[in-house]
């Protein structure tokens, strides 16, 4: 299968199964996309026809297209389906968890996926006890494997700030005589940084999330306190100093957008204006009749915004001010192995998330949902006939994404949104998928550009 | 190839030979939480 798309200023070509990105011009356009449909006399007559060049010249271009075909660069048949046998008898281990020490927040966001970090239960804050043993089960759980990962979750983690300090001595602690090596994560929306938190977050975290909708309206309009003030004021001066202090480190403001800042660019510009040059802009996750949620007449608008982002970050890389955005990172040569690239996100099976109370829910998303309760840190997991559900979520078990061309950069979608949008975890949730498809499009042309400017540099 | 710039990518092919170690980051442990993607991640493969 290929994809084929204009963009930027560019003729792109992707082959799905072998994930090579193609640059070509208008020429090479039409007769990739001509091959398969008919014999090679008509479409070297029509080449020449249409562009007014000699045979031979559309013969060479043909005859370019045929090399790239043996080569298994273009229209390459994906034949990784065995390879999910590999996965299944691979040992199954746990290496990452989201760690919810604290079910209760700061703040009083009307659009938080967790009904105000309570997820839809009680208030409660993680016991370094419970925290303890979660990190124990974790090290337990992780087979041979070297990296695990723990995301400081909640609600707002820094309500409960001294058990988190406390897990991470701990972890470090146990690292070194269990041969692991631990990645810390805060995400956190700021109301609590201080002096403090800071020198900790800098020296303990791999990466810090910091939650800011940009514009100061659009931030205000959701993310305010319990009181019902905006917390812009508040948050954005400490995020200055916060990310000052980090250094090169990494952290990544994360904005949400919604049905009411469809032209999201604006507030990426003003996180630009405040400094901060990694970003994350995602769309809410909501029930579909809520007000703010994303409408199909949005679609079109997201797609040009999603285009406007990508020529926003071409002018500033040229203007030597780049800045980078979590969904335009792309890894060509060095990103995931087939393996990754067809074994779905992970969740409930290398990644689990953990309540207050120690319970055991397959990603962050679940929680709260007794359909999806696991079982808990110190009995492990009872049910796997939930976790084999998860297991089999990946690039092949859902119809519509045999035919996607961006299967093997979206490994079958989340979860989590599947079962929002169709109430079961192997369905799809299709608006996700257009706007998966459009990020993907925009950030292969940012590589492309890259490559292309580079090359015309040289 | 005169029409043609063909991107370096890894090669997946020879991934399915050498790959599957688990070590690299989970898709969802990063900035996002809301969405499945892996071809921004890193491959951590020592043996690679
Ligand atoms: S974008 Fe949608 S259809 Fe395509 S692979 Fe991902 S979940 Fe499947
Ligand atoms: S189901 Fe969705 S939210 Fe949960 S871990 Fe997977 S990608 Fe992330």
């Amino acid at each position: 299968m290929i994809h084929s798309y204009k963009l930027g200023g560019y003729n792109i070509v992707l082959d799905t199964a072998s994930a090579s990105v193609h640059c070509v011009d208008d020429i090479a356009y039409d007769a990739i996309n001509a091959y398969k449909t008919g014999p090679r006399e008509k479409l070297v007559r029509d080449i020449c026809e249409k562009y007014g060049i000699d045979k031979s010249e559309a013969e060479e271009c043909l005859n370019d297209i045929a090399a790239l075909e043996s080569e298994g660069k273009l229209f390459s048949e994906d034949d990784y389906k065995p390879n999910l046998d590999f996965l299944e008898k691979r040992a199954p281990v746990i290496k990452a968890l989201c760690l919810h020490v604290a079910h209760t927040c700061n703040l009083n966001c009307e659009y938080c996926f967790a009904a105000q970090g309570k997820y839809h239960g009680e208030r409660a804050l993680m016991s370094f006890e419970v925290g303890k043993r979660a990190l124990d089960f974790l090290i337990e759980s992780s087979g041979n494997r070297h990296n695990l990962e723990v995301d400081f979750f909640g609600g707002e983690p820094l309500m409960n700030f001294e058990v988190v300090k406390r897990l991470v001595a701990y972890a470090r602690e146990r690292e070194k005589e269990c041969g692991k090596h631990f990645r810390f994560t805060l995400t956190t929306n700021g109301m609590l940084l201080d002096d403090e938190v800071t020198d900790f977050a800098n020296r303990e975290m791999d990466n810090v999330v910091l939650s800011l909708d940009g514009r100061k309206e659009v931030n205000d309009r959701f993310r305010k306190t319990v009181g019902g003030v905006g917390s812009y004021d508040t948050i954005v001066p400490k995020f200055q100093k916060f990310v000052k202090a980090r250094g090169d480190k990494s952290y990544y403001m994360r904005g949400t957008f919604t049905h009411f800042n469809t032209d999201f660019t604006e507030d990426i510009r003003t996180m630009l204006e405040l400094g901060f040059d990694q970003l994350s802009m995602e769309p809410v996750v909501c029930p579909p009749g809520d007000a703010y949620a994303l409408t199909d007449e949005d679609l079109p608008i997201l797609f040009e915004q999603y285009e406007k982002l990508a020529n926003m970050m071409r002018k500033r890389r040229d203007e030597g001010k780049p800045f980078t955005f979590y969904h335009y990172m792309l890894d060509l040569e060095g990103g995931p192995c087939v393996y990754k690239r067809i074994s779905g996100c992970g969740s409930g099976t290398e990644y689990v998330a953990v309540t207050p109370t120690g319970e055991l829910y397959p990603c962050h998303q679940f929680v709260g949902n007794p359909k999806y309760l696991l079982g808990d840190i110190y009995d492990g997991i009872k049910r796997k006939d939930i976790t084999d559900e998860f297991k089999k979520c990946n690039v092949y078990s859902r119809k519509e994404c045999d035919s996607c061309w961006a299967k093997l950069y979206c490994s079958g979608g989340c979860a989590a949104n599947a079962y929002n949008a169709t109430g079961n975890i192997s369905g799809v949730y299709k608006y996700g998928c257009e706007l998966f498809k459009k990020r993907m499009e925009c950030a292969i042309m940012l590589k492309v550009d890259e490559m292309m400017s580079s090359a015309e540099n040289v | 190839m005169k029409r043609i710039v063909t991107m370096k990518t890894r090669d997946l092919k020879a991934s399915a030979k050498n790959g599957g170690c688990g070590e690299c980051q989970t898709s969802c442990q990063s900035a996002c939480k809301t969405s499945c993607g892996v071809a921004n991640q890193k491959c951590e493969n020592k043996a690679k």
